[in-house]
């Protein structure tokens, strides 16, 4: 069974009405692994990471998690499988009308009905975790900076130790020193957790230091994946492009006249 | 043809979205039926509700009852029919005008804070991170906030019958000259418990809808802040519309003679 993987996806497609957003993503994520996905704006990234979490729902394909299928789950099933997947949002989607820590408990008292004093010890421990102090945990989400928010998130998504940990586009937004303090948490929280972890992200430092494993996602097909050490050698002229960031090559934007 | 072709279309969307918020209520109300509650949110929302709205509602119910006497005064005066001016007063506002005034104040206040607050939630993510983090929106957002609709605006419209009516009694007796003890013997003398119950039940209604259109809107809402404010229009206009032809349908069940 070890060698079962960790979420596999089969032949999944997506579409919102005429526009096809996955056209057929077959992917896999082994045990312990972290993978980063690449691919530009509006390729289907964060829609892949929605149809695994079951927040939309596939058109047609196989997504199996621990080898079991989820795409035709019910909201009790699901419910249960979500306790194993911790996510950190793009906007870090903070409850803006709950302090800090419930925030971060959020997940241990409404999921898992643990007590709130208990809950709130763990909470602080996790803000300590990602170099935030207990005074933080006592304001509202709106009071701090965006690298701080993000660093909340983080502390939320692993709150309840998931199995599998989702980040979408966890830099985006930040100066330099930001990005590369958090992406230094996210290695260390995910090594701390043994927790398997799917990044989706544009930005190649990032990628560069998170990955084990490394596709690139375009036209809503998985179009290259390889170690993250083979990604300057990839022999694909799509993922030279994406990696050097130039604006030639075989992946032209639709940039319409005016 | 193009003009069929529109019609058609129109009436299409007008099924599609008949069948979304169909859905929609059967899903809110089996989560306010079925266990776990959470009672903090729903206390909360009580409050929102119940408390908030206390001084909005007290103030129209008393300008009502007032502006009510002064005109049936003026109105009844020409054929000597003054005394019947306290069971006009207490018959419009335990039947219609406690109840619709105070459900369109309320979905003013209520069914747009409402909308604005889910609609935000939806377009920053929030919605998503709580299905992540184990919590489903519909028990947690949507059904606390029917259960706080639906049982606070009977009491609303209770406090607002009383205070409508006391305001009818101050213009009586202090600017027409009344005597305030057979005014109050008239209020209590034609007043029949299906009068002040039409009106309760009424309440209930309206504050049903109006949680449910604040809810429903803001669920939907897409595309960042314009989606928001569109979804604040519409819960409220919704909500107004909906009380308008309810009070009519309940009129017509309690207060039908064939």
């Amino acid at each position: 069974m070890t060698d079962t993987p960790k979420i596999a996806l089969r032949n999944v497609h997506k579409r919102f009405g005429p526009k096809v957003v996955l056209n057929g993503i077959d992917l896999e994520v082994g045990r312990g692994e972290s993978l980063v996905v690449i691919g530009g704006s509006g390729t289907g990234k964060s829609v892949m990471l929605k149809c695994i979490l079951g927040l939309l729902h596939p058109d047609t394909g196989s997504i199996r998690v621990d080898g079991e299928e989820t795409t035709r789950l019910g909201s009790r099933e699901r419910e249960k499988l979500l306790h194993k997947f911790g996510m950190l949002f793009q906007g870090a989607a903070l409850f803006d009308s709950i302090r800090v820590w419930e925030n971060v408990a959020f997940g241990l008292i409404q999921g898992e009905h643990m007590p709130r004093p208990k809950a709130k010890d763990i909470a602080m421990a996790k803000l300590g975790a990602v170099g935030l102090t207990p005074e933080v945990g006592e304001l509202y989400p709106a009071e701090l900076s965006g690298g701080m928010q993000k660093r909340v998130a983080l502390a939320r998504a692993i709150a309840d130790e998931p199995e599998i940990i989702f980040f979408d586009e966890p830099t985006t937004g930040l100066d330099p020193i930001m990005a590369d303090v958090i992406n230094e948490l996210i290695v260390k929280c995910v090594k701390d957790l043994g927790a398997t972890a799917v990044t989706i992200t544009h930005d190649m430092a990032s990628a560069r230091k998170i990955a084990d494993r490394i596709a690139m996602i375009y036209q809503g097909r998985i179009i290259w994946t390889g170690h993250a050490r083979d990604i300057d050698a990839s022999g694909n002229a799509h993922v030279d492009q994406f990696v050097h960031g130039r604006a030639e090559g075989p992946i032209q934007m639709q940039i319409r006249a005016l | 043809m193009d003009f069929l072709a529109a019609t058609g279309r129109t009436f299409l969307i007008f099924l599609e979205a008949t069948g979304q918020l169909a859905m929609f209520t059967g899903r809110s109300v089996s989560h306010c039926v079925r266990p776990p509650l959470y009672a903090r949110q729903i206390i909360r929302q009580m409050i929102d509700i119940g408390y908030y709205s206390l001084p909005v509602v007290g103030l129209t119910a008393l300008f009502t009852g007032m502006v009510l006497a002064l005109q049936s005064y003026s109105g009844f005066s020409r054929f000597q029919a003054e005394g019947a001016i306290a069971t006009v007063v207490v018959l419009s506002v335990t039947r219609e005008l406690g109840p619709v005034l105070a459900g369109l104040m309320v979905a003013g206040r209520i069914g747009a804070a409402m909308a604005a607050e889910i609609g935000t939630m939806r377009v920053t993510e929030q919605i998503d991170a709580l299905s992540t983090l184990s919590t489903n929106p519909f028990k947690y957002l949507v059904a606390p906030r029917l259960i706080a609709g639906t049982t606070m605006l009977p009491l609303l419209v209770l406090i607002a019958d009383v205070i409508g009516v006391f305001g009818g009694f101050l213009v009586s007796v202090y600017r027409l000259d009344f005597n305030a003890s057979s005014y109050i013997t008239r209020t209590w003398q034609f007043l029949e418990p299906v009068d002040v119950i039409s009106g309760l039940v009424k309440a209930a209604v309206f504050g049903f809808v109006i949680s449910l259109m604040g809810c429903y809107f803001g669920y939907k809402s897409r595309g960042g802040a314009q989606g928001v404010g569109q979804a604040t229009t519409n819960a409220v206009v919704a909500a107004s519309i909906l009380i308008l032809v309810f009070n009519y349908l309940i009129t017509g069940m309690f207060f039908s003679t064939k």
